[in-house]
C-alpha cells in the first residue's frame, strides 16, 4: 500500500491513505501485527496516527491494497432515530424538500464511521453515496448546548452526541441508543469502520 | 483508612495517574499528569508505584488537613517553604498547606498508598476536556488514602533539570502547509505562554505563523506535545487532556522528553524552539 508516512515528533507517525475504507483495514492490520509496540491507533480522514509505546513505530503495511477492497465488511448497527430536530424544518427548506423527504434521504443510505473525536463516543459518519444532507454547511452560530443523542448533520458528515454538548450541526433528530459508557464493554456503541443505518421511530 | 480533608482546593487542583492511554480512536484522550516524570518522582519518593494517584495543582496548592497520619511528597513546580523532592511525615489533625510555585506550574502532591478513588477506563485521572474522572477538588471533600507505599524509598533524588535554551521539536506532520518563513520563526523567535493556558493546551504569543495555503485540513489524530495552528497563525501548543481528533494543520512537535518543560510551562514565561530531526 502506498501510504506515505509523516512523523509526528519522536513517537508516533501518520500514515497518509487513499480513504477512509484503507484506513480502517490498515488500523485492523496495524493492531494486529504490531499491536506491542503501538500505544494509540487514531484514525482520522484519510489518515492513520499510530502512537509508539517507546519510539517512532516502524511498520510495514505492504499487502494491504487488496485486502481493503476484498475485505468484507459487517453489518450495519440499526439506530433509531425520532426526527423531531430542532433545524428539521430548516434543513427541509434549505434542500427544497418536505420533512419527510429529510427523513427519506436520512434513513435510505448506508453510513460508515470514518473516525471519532470532539467528545468520548462522538462517530463522524461518512455516507456511502453522496449525500445533499451531509452536503450542508454548519450553523451560523453553534449551540451552547445541543442535547446528548441528537443526530446532526453539516459539513460532510452526520454526527450523534453522545451528551450535552456545544455544537454547530443541524440537528435532524435525536436517539435513545447510549453513544457512550465508560462502564460498558466497549465503552463506545461505535468505532471506527462501523456501518451505521437510521430507522424512524415514534415521535 | 487515612482521610485528608480539603480545606481549600486552590484555583484548580485535580487528582491524576498516568491517564488512560488506548481509548484515542474512540475519543478519549490520555489525559493523567500534564508532567509525568514529576508525578512519578512523587510517587517513589513516598514508595508508590510510579502510577499511582496524587494531586495536581495548578500555580497554588490546596490547604489539606489530615485526618490521619500519613506519608507525604511534593515534585513539580517548587513552592516557597516546602518541603520538596523529600517525603515527609503529617501528622493526625496537622493542616498542610501547599502555596504558590516560586516557578513553574504544576506540583504534585503524592500520599503513601495513593489516593483511592474510583477508576474510569481504568484510570483516576481527571480529564479536564470530557468530564472523565473525578471532578476537581472541592473545599470540603475527603480524600481516602490507599495502603503501602513507602516500601521503598531513593536514598538519591534528583529534582527536574532546569530547561535547557530551547525546546526540542520534529517539524511536521504538517509543516508543508506553511510558508518557510514560518517554519524559520518558529525555531528562531522568541514566544511566550500567554494566559489562555490549560491542561488540554497553552496558546503562544509571539509572531504569526503564516500558512502557505488555502482551505482546511479534515480531521487527523493528534498527540500531547503537538504545535498547531488555527488560521489566525497563534500556535496552540498541546498538553494531556488534548482532543484525541483535529483540523488545524500541525507545525511541529515537541520532543517527548521536552512535554514536560512545556507542562509547567507558566503564562509569561519566554519560550524558544529548536528543531531536531
Amino acid at each position: 500500500m502506498n501510504a506515505r508516512a509523516r512523523p509526528v515528533g519522536d513517537r508516533a507517525v501518520l500514515l497518509e491513505l487513499p480513504d477512509n475504507a484503507a484506513v480502517h483495514v490498515a488500523a485492523r492490520r496495524a493492531r494486529e501485527r504490531y499491536g506491542e509496540q503501538l500505544a494509540e491507533v487514531v484514525p482520522g480522514h484519510a489518515t492513520l496516527l499510530l502512537v509508539g509505546r517507546r519510539g517512532r513505530p516502524r511498520v510495514d503495511l505492504d499487502g494491504l491494497e487488496a485486502e481493503a477492497t476484498a475485505e468484507a465488511t459487517g453489518a450495519p448497527v440499526l439506530l433509531t432515530v425520532h426526527y423531531d430536530g430542532a433545524d428539521l424544518q430548516t434543513v427541509a427548506g434549505q434542500l427544497g424538500v418536505s420533512t419527510n423527504a429529510v427523513v427519506s434521504l436520512h434513513t435510505g443510505a448506508v453510513y460508515t464511521v470514518a473516525f471519532m473525536g470532539f467528545a468520548p463516543g462522538f462517530p463522524y459518519l461518512v455516507c456511502e453515496r453522496d449525500s445533499p444532507l451531509l452536503g450542508l454547511p454548519r450553523r451560523a452560530g453553534p449551540r451552547p448546548a445541543v442535547p446528548a443523542g441528537s443526530v446532526a448533520v453539516a459539513a460532510g458528515y452526520c454526527g450523534i452526541y453522545p451528551r450535552r454538548l456545544p455544537g454547530g450541526w443541524n440537528l435532524i433528530g435525536r436517539t435513545d441508543a447510549v453513544l457512550f459508557d465508560p462502564a460498558r464493554e466497549p465503552p463506545a456503541l461505535l468505532a471506527p469502520g462501523a456501518r451505521v443505518r437510521f430507522q424512524a421511530g415514534e415521535l | 483508612m487515612t482521610r485528608v480533608e480539603v480545606v481549600a482546593p486552590g484555583p484548580l487542583t485535580t487528582i491524576q495517574d498516568l491517564g488512560r492511554p488506548g481509548f484515542a480512536h474512540i475519543g478519549v484522550p490520555r489525559s493523567g499528569a500534564a508532567d509525568r516524570p514529576a508525578l512519578i518522582l512523587a510517587n517513589r519518593l513516598v514508595g508508590n508505584h510510579a502510577g499511582a494517584a496524587a494531586l495536581e495543582t495548578t500555580l497554588t496548592g490546596p490547604r489539606l488537613r489530615f485526618h490521619d497520619r500519613a506519608l507525604v511528597a511534593l515534585a513539580g513546580a517548587p513552592v516557597r517553604g516546602a518541603v520538596m523532592y523529600d517525603a515527609f511525615q503529617v501528622e493526625a489533625g496537622e493542616e498542610l498547606r501547599v502555596g504558590t510555585a516560586v516557578r513553574r506550574l504544576r506540583t504534585y502532591i503524592a500520599f503513601a498508598g495513593g489516593l483511592r478513588v474510583p477508576l474510569t477506563l481504568g484510570s483516576a485521572a481527571t480529564d479536564t476536556l470530557t468530564g472523565l474522572g473525578p471532578a476537581p477538588l472541592r473545599a470540603g471533600d475527603v480524600l481516602e488514602l490507599g495502603f503501602g507505599g513507602a516500601k521503598y524509598m531513593p536514598e538519591h533524588v534528583f529534582g527536574p533539570s532546569e530547561p535547557g535554551t530551547a525546546l526540542r521539536v520534529v517539524p511536521g506532520p504538517r509543516a508543508d502547509w506553511f510558508t518557510p518563513a514560518a517554519l524559520t520563526l518558529l525555531t528562531s523567535a522568541e514566544f511566550t505562554a500567554s494566559h489562555q493556558a490549560s491542561r488540554v493546551g497553552v496558546r503562544l504569543d509571539g509572531p504569526a505563523l503564516a500558512r502557505a495555503r488555502e482551505g482546511e485540513l479534515r480531521s487527523e489524530g493528534l498527540v500531547p506535545g503537538a504545535i498547531q495552528v488555527p488560521p489566525d497563525g497563534r500556535p496552540i501548543l498541546l498538553l494531556s487532556d488534548h482532543p484525541t481528533t483535529g483540523g488545524y494543520p500541525v507545525i511541529a512537535v515537541l520532543h517527548s522528553d521536552d512535554i514536560p518543560l512545556a507542562a509547567q510551562l507558566r503564562p509569561g514565561t519566554r519560550v524558544r524552539f529548536r528543531a531536531v530531526p
